[in-house]
Order: structure tokens, then sequence, then C-alpha cells
């Protein structure tokens, strides 16, 4: 097997794979720059996969090949009102952010099998029929060896997903909404002083995540597992957290990040039948992301500062 | 109304909001809330057997407890209880499977003390890089859970076993079986775990209350800086309490490997007792007795929602909804505070 071969089969799963880390990183990166830690992610993304693949599974008839697309939208509104319970609970009721963040992983994961079952009458749904299929994207296909390498045979998500990160890097660092957001997440207490409203700005950087997260949810559900059980998600969103912290809470550094993951993703997948890969036992592969969010958390891999007022709940005249 | 009051009416009202939800939800979902609950009594009481089986499920929910619990007293978060349950889990059973010719006396003992070595070992690597690095102990425990349960899946199918999904069973001379129990609870799977864990909630009692060592954690809690100040190994103690919290958690791993199960398997996700011990540990006030008894609430609760598909037809999920819903209403005990303080002084005037 030539090493273009090698590539034509690993790039595109490595694109496809990080597509769901990016979105969901990205939704982290707008709760985690407002102050709240938002260890939900997880469960956000569950929400997403299965409002997804339940919308998917009922109108597929109705909405043909557009069908994934219109099941994101509804994983993205999903996404975004559980995230609403995570801000009512860490952000006007104070609660612990990493505590109401487990709960809402909790809660997803039992919401959803519960209805599930209530649903379907068993532990897991059908195979959906309208997934996102594998594309050849126009023109750029026809570009010689990058053309075959990362436009052939490939899917749709991972594109999207990677000019989002650049928009969504655009908002955060040159619009005064992406500043005001950022503040609060540094200095609650300075940017109260300048009039920005802590408690709306951080809401809105909640459920954006939310929303980001369900569309993260909804890409994995539709274009790698096609259905959902109990394992559908299962350690993405916790990835695509570290994807965050290892991209230094940066859109474009957590994007980054997410494809290297998504990469090691895919190799611990599709490794053996890659003859440089074959004999690396896949447990290396698997815990690679976490070992090396480790890593870079302790400095090996450069220092990663988290916004200075991640995690305190705002408190109006406290000083 | 007094604070004590207060924290202990807290936890209450959270169960009562939460069974309230749960009757929302079901009648939301067509099913009848009243067939539900009674046949979640009936799976947790209705039978000799079914409370042999609560006290079983409790076992390890203490040991989980404590463990966040424990770390949570010294100003600590470990989510990482699940990640040290499941190596503490392979510990065991690993001592359990490699040796066959050891007495009782000596084979189970060390199989235990594996299982709490090997959780307290994962809770040190945290533990060590916070007192070092400062680096959040969230996070890194979170990363410890997935490489846990990759590096056991790994150990199981490559080294315990010949590329299969489960070890061997344990020799009997290190199972915590029980025939005696098994007898007294028509055959539920009751062990003798049972005196570990509480051995563990009065280990905790006495260590955090009554030793200069677990004044010396306590304080390191509250306030670092302080302590420091006052003479304190601030980082010796910070991985100390990791240590602990990670070798309770390892214990409960004993508890399912040992006790329940007396095997390993592979795993596709967690087993969520580490998660629930999240729950178990803020619903118990983070004291050692508070623990047992929200152990005895989420372990009933646990093994009762086993009846319910089968008497009301429910999903049994409706119960990890409602267990979910009360860590968000202990979280969000400011709120509840408040409202008491509102009542309880309108009450006065």
């Amino acid at each position: 097997m030539g090493f273009i071969d090698i590539l034509t089969i690993l790039i595109p799963s490595t694109l496809l794979w990080a597509s769901p880390l990016i979105f969901t990183a990205l939704g982290g990166a707008f709760s985690e720059r407002s102050g709240v830690v938002n260890i939900g992610l997880e469960g956000l993304m569950v929400i997403g996969a299965f409002s997804s693949i339940v919308f998917n599974l009922a109108f597929a008839e109705t909405f043909g090949a557009a069908t994934p697309w219109v099941a994101l939208l509804i994983a993205m509104v999903m996404g975004a009102l559980l995230a609403v319970l995570h801000a009512v609970a860490s952000i006007t009721f104070r609660a612990d952010q990493v505590v109401s963040g487990v709960a809402i992983n909790l809660l997803a994961i039992g919401l959803t099998l519960f209805l599930v079952k209530r649903i379907y009458g068993k532990g897991q749904t059908d195979i959906i029929s309208e997934g996102f299929g594998k594309v050849d994207v126009p023109f750029l296909n026809k570009i010689p060896v990058i053309g075959d390498i990362f436009f052939s045979n490939t899917y749709w998500p991972p594109f999207v997903a990677i000019l989002v990160s650049v928009i969504v890097w655009f908002i955060m660092f040159k619009t005064p909404f992406g500043l005001r957001l950022r503040s609060v997440g540094e200095h609650p207490m300075a940017a109260d002083t300048m009039g920005i409203n802590v408690t709306k700005m951080r809401y809105i950087g909640v459920i954006i995540s939310g929303a980001f997260a369900g569309v993260g949810g909804g890409v994995y559900a539709q274009s790698i597992s096609s259905d959902f059980s109990h394992a559908t998600i299962s350690g993405q969103g916790f990835m695509a957290l570290a994807a965050l912290i290892f991209g230094k809470w940066h859109p474009l550094g957590a994007m980054g990040a997410a494809l290297f993951f998504g990469f090691a993703q895919s190799l611990s997948i599709i490794g053996s039948s890659i003859p440089l890969f074959e004999n690396i036992p896949s447990v290396y592969l698997l815990i690679a992301p976490y070992v090396l969010t480790i890593l870079a958390l302790t400095g090996f891999i450069g220092r990663a500062d988290a916004p200075k007022a991640l995690g305190t709940p705002y408190i109006k005249g406290n000083r | 109304m007094s604070n004590r009051l207060t924290n202990i009416l807290i936890p209450v009202i959270s169960v009562l909001l939460g069974i309230i939800v749960g009757t929302i939800i079901m009648l939301v979902s067509g099913y009848d809330p009243i067939a539900g609950y009674s046949a979640l009594w009936q799976g947790i009481f209705g039978e000799i057997y079914y409370v042999g089986e609560t006290i079983r499920q409790v076992t390890p929910y203490i040991l989980a407890g404590l463990a966040v619990a424990f770390a949570f007293r010294t100003g600590l978060f470990n989510i990482g209880v699940e990640g040290q349950l499941i190596v503490g889990w392979l510990a065991a059973v690993w001592v359990g499977v490699a040796f066959d010719e050891l007495p009782k006396i000596i084979h189970l003992p060390l199989a235990v003390i594996a299982a709490a070595l090997a959780g307290a070992f994962w809770g040190f690597i945290p533990g060590l890089l916070k007192a070092r690095y400062r680096v959040h102990e969230v996070i890194v425990t979170i990363m410890m859970n997935y490489i846990a349960l990759h590096v056991t899946n790994a150990i199981i199918r490559d080294v315990l076993t010949e590329r299969k999904d489960r070890t061997d069973y344990i020799a009997e001379t290190a199972s915590l079986k029980s025939p005696f129990f098994e007898a007294l609870t028509d055959y539920s799977r009751l062990h003798w775990g049972i005196f570990i864990a509480l051995l563990c909630v009065f280990i905790m009692w006495f260590l955090l209350e009554k030793t200069t060592r677990g004044y010396e954690l306590r304080s390191v809690g509250f306030n670092q800086h302080a302590s420091q100040y006052a003479g304190m190994n601030v980082n010796g103690n910070i991985i100390l309490s990791m240590v602990i919290s990670g070798a309770f958690a390892g214990l409960a791993g004993a508890m399912e490997g040992l006790g329940t199960f007396g095997y390993a398997s592979i795993k596709g996700g967690f087993t969520g007792v580490g998660f629930d011990g999240i729950a178990v540990a803020l619903l118990g006030g983070n004291v050692a007795i508070g623990v047992v008894f929200a152990a005895l609430l989420f372990g009933g609760l646990k093994v009762g929602a086993l009846n319910m598909p089968l008497e009301a037809g429910i999903p049994n999920e409706l119960v990890d909804i409602i267990i979910a819903l009360i860590i968000f209403f202990v979280a969000s005990g400011y709120m509840i505070r408040y409202l008491i303080q509102r009542f309880s002084k309108k009450g006065v005037k």
C-alpha cells in the first residue's frame, strides 16, 4: 500500500472523526470563555445525537436528502435547551459548575434512554436511512493528488466544521460581542463595572455551547454511529473538552487539537489495516488524547492558561 | 432557622423535588406514577432477596461516596472515582486469579489491598500533578477515567486472557462471597464486603475528626495559605488526600470484583458507580455517616428500579433521571437555602 493510498484512507476518516469534536469544542469555548466550566458537553452531545436520530427516523421521507441537515438544526435547539438547565443551575443558583455538568451528563443519558424505550420499546433505535453520505466535493476534487486525498469520497460536515471554527474565531476575537464574552470570563467584576451584563453574557455563552455540542452529537450520530443507544456517545464530549484545553481555549487551537484527536481515533479504528501502524496496540492510540491533555496541562507542551474567572460564580458586590 | 437544620433540609427537599419531577415525567409520558413508585418500593423491600441485593449495591456506593466526600472535605474534587474503581476492580481480580495456592486468610486481604493500592495509585497521579504543577484535578481525573477504561480493557484482553471478553473466575480463596448471607437473603449476591465498607466509614470519620493528620487535611481544604503559614505541608497533604480517596474508590472496585461478580470483563463504557458516588457524597453532606444514608437511598433506587419495567412497564432509566435531578437540586442548594430563609422569616413575623 503506497503512502498516498494510506493518506486517501486516513485523511477523510480523520476529518470525519474530528468534525463532532470540533463543533463540540467550539461550543465549549463559548461557555468556558464566559467563565462557566462545561463538563456537561458529553450530555449535550447525547441529547443532540438522540434528537437528530429520532428526527431523522421520523422525517426521512419528508425531507429526503436534506434530512440530516434539518436534524442538525433540531439537535442544535435541543442541545441549547438542555444547556439552559446548566446555565440556570450554575449561574443563577450558583451551583458548583462541575457538579451541575456531571448532573447534565447523567440526566441526558437517563432521559434519552428512557425516551428511546418509551418510543421504540427497545434499548436502541433503528439505523437511519438518510445519513451524511460520502461525497466528492465539486471542483476541488479535480485538483491533482490533494483532490484525491482531501476532497474525494469524503463527507460534508468536516468542511462546515472548519469553516465554522474560523467564524467563531472571528466572533470571539474581532467583534464587540466576543470581547464582552471574554471579559466576563476573565474579570467579571471589571466587566460589570463597564456596564456589561455578566449574567446575560454567561447565559449566552452556555446556551451557545449547548447548541454547538448538540450539533456535534448530531453529526456523530448521523455520520458515524447511524443509530442511538447508550454507547453512541462515549467520551466524545470529554475528548472535545480535552481538545479545548489542548488548544488553549482558542477556537482555532481547539480545531487543531480536535483534528489531531480525530486522527488518533481513526487510527485506532483503521490502524490495523495500515502497514505502518498494524503493530501498535490500539490501546496506545485510544488513550493518546487523554494522556496528551494531561501532559499539556502539566506544561510539558506549553503552558495553557484557563480564563481567569473560570469556575467561579459571579456574585454582585462581592470582592 | 439553624444552619444545621438547613443543611439536613436541603438534601431532604432535593430528594422530594426529584421524586416530584419523576412523577411529572411519568404522567407526561403516559405511565402510572403510583404503579411506578409502588413497583420501585416492591423492588427494594418486597422480598428478602431484593433487600439483599440492595445492600449489595449499597456497598460500592458507600465506598465511592466516601472517596468523593474525603477529597471534597480536603478541598479537592475527585471525579476520577470511576477510573480508580475500575483499576481497583482489575487489580483485585488479577490477584484473585493469579494465586490459587494461598490460604484464604492471606489471599483475600492481599486481593483487597491490591485494589486499594491500584486505586490509590490512580489517585496519586492527579494529586501529584495538582501539588507539583497546580494542574486542576477535575480535568486530570476525568482523563484518568478514560485511560483506566482503555488500559484495563487492553490488559483483560491481551494479558489476563487470550483475546477473551472476560477473565476467569477468581479463586475461591479470594472471594468475598458469603454462603451465610446468601442463605439468609434467598440467594441474593450479598457478600461480606459491606463490613469492609462500614469499616471504611469508621476510618474516614476517625481519620478526619480525631487525628492530627485529619485536622491538617481539612485545614488545607479550608485555606491553603493559612495552612502553609501554620507550617503544614500543603503539597504533601494534597497528594495524601487523593491517595486515600483513590484507595476508597479502589476498594469499591474490589467489592464488584471479589464480591458481586467474581471476574472482570471488557467494558464498553463506565459502570456509573463512580459518578453516582458524586451524588452520594453531595447528598450525604460529605460526612461519613451521611454517605451511608445517601448510599442506602441510591442503592435502593437502583435495585428497586430494576423491578419497574417488570411490574409497571416503566423503563428503569427513570431512576437515573431522578438521581441526576437530585444532584441538580442539591448542587443548587443556594436557592433552596434562600427559600427556606424567606419562609422561616415570614413564620417569625
